[in-house]
């Protein structure tokens, strides 16, 4: 028997689904009184079993990581917007201490007179503030641009801003004594302050 | 539907630069991507090496991808591509080398989950595969690539047109060529 001019394109016409009828029809005709096309057919359906029999295969575990690892630096803005989309609380707090620095750095440098908190029980002699032997202050003492000398007793915190502290050995503080000048020690102590009145 | 709005979006977000959003497309197509440079170049090493450089590649020229076309598709004509260039490079000592030591796939499927199939099935089976891959490495690379999307990744005549750039006409032809010649090494097994 004569083998269609066509057969092996109907064999692969039909491996790809995409077969006329007609066409599907006469494959199956002839295949079945032509061994030799039957035979050939029956290798390429093995063909493809075979092929498509192939097991899945998969890449080693740190692939991605690899990939990402090798992969051109992103732009810091993207990378700047992400890690404030994902930090809000951060983003929050470094605003308002950006703010706060912003108008502290201001005050350090507008605030340069003396002045001191409390006048009671001191004495105040030339930008310096004494606090004499056997005289007790009640309550925390700020003095800006000034010094203290404490001889007596102080009954809370003091602090000194652009200036020094004498403690005497006699003298006594109960709270916590700060001298600031710097302006990072100024922006601290006010960053501090604001905190603590959070707390409180 | 789903997924292609998944991808969508996150080549909106790579393409402002957003990495961390690569990371999951790579997630979602190394295994595909990986398969593919295996069956075009027939070694672990070489397909990690080409799987890689095809995701860089993609991220680096995302730019210059059109969403008309499927992402996938875009990525494995880059991944085909890449796997042609490399099959150019290699030198015709290297096929020697690869056809002598042939431990690569070995140790690839010996780690695969073992089944329920005795010692000598397994054997068995690793030779097919063994033998399989050979074959495809026999194919001349026009006749590879159309073979390894169509059933290695199981794409369309009409995907791997899009994929190849080629009138699907060709792609059939193509197929039919592949198969005949697949056919001389392994229709007799």
């Amino acid at each position: 028997m004569k083998c269609p001019d066509q057969i092996i394109e109907w064999m692969h016409d039909y491996l790809d689904g995409d077969i006329a009828p007609d066409d599907e029809k006469r494959l199956r005709e002839h295949l079945q009184h032509c061994s030799a096309c039957s035979q050939h057919f029956n290798s390429l359906k093995k063909t493809v079993a075979f092929i498509q029999y192939a097991s899945p295969l998969a890449p080693p575990a740190d692939f991605t990581a690899n990939v990402m690892a090798k992969l051109p630096k992103e732009k810091q803005r993207v990378r700047a917007g992400r890690w404030l989309k994902n930090h809000p609380v951060l983003t929050a707090a470094s605003l308002f201490a950006a703010l706060t620095v912003g108008s502290l750095f201001t005050t350090w440098n507008k605030e340069q007179q003396f002045s001191v908190s409390t006048r009671e029980n001191v004495i105040i002699h030339d930008h310096t503030v004494i606090v004499p032997k056997g005289e007790t202050v009640d309550g925390d003492i700020v003095v800006r641009n000034g010094s203290i000398k404490i001889e007596g007793k102080v009954n809370g915190d003091v602090t000194v801003i652009h200036g020094e502290k004498y403690l005497a050995s006699a003298g006594q503080v109960t709270g916590d004594v700060e001298e600031i000048n710097e302006m990072f020690d100024w922006i601290w102590y006010n960053i501090k302050n604001a905190v603590k009145a959070m707390l409180e | 539907m789903i997924m292609e709005m998944f991808v969508k979006k996150h080549i909106k977000a790579i393409q402002k630069g957003d990495q961390n959003a690569y990371a999951e497309i790579v997630e979602l197509y190394k295994d595909k991507v990986y398969r593919l440079c295996y069956r075009m170049l027939g070694n672990r090493h070489e397909a990690e090496d080409a799987a890689q450089e095809a995701f860089i590649r993609a991220y680096v020229n995302i730019h210059t991808y059109n969403p008309a076309m499927k992402f996938s598709s875009w990525l494995y004509r880059i991944a085909t591509n890449l796997s042609i260039d490399k099959l150019r490079k290699k030198k015709p000592d290297m096929y020697l080398d690869e056809e002598v030591s042939g431990t690569d796939g070995l140790t690839l499927y010996s780690q695969l989950p073992s089944n329920d199939a005795s010692p000598e099935e397994t054997v068995e089976s690793l030779e097919l595969q063994e033998t399989v891959q050979r074959a495809i490495e026999k194919l001349p690379e026009k006749y590879r690539s159309v073979i390894v999307l169509k059933y290695m990744n199981d794409l369309s005549l009409q995907e791997i047109s899009e994929i190849l750039d080629l009138p699907i006409g060709t792609v059939k032809t193509r197929i039919h060529r592949g198969r005949e010649a697949l056919r001389k090494h392994l229709g007799h097994l």
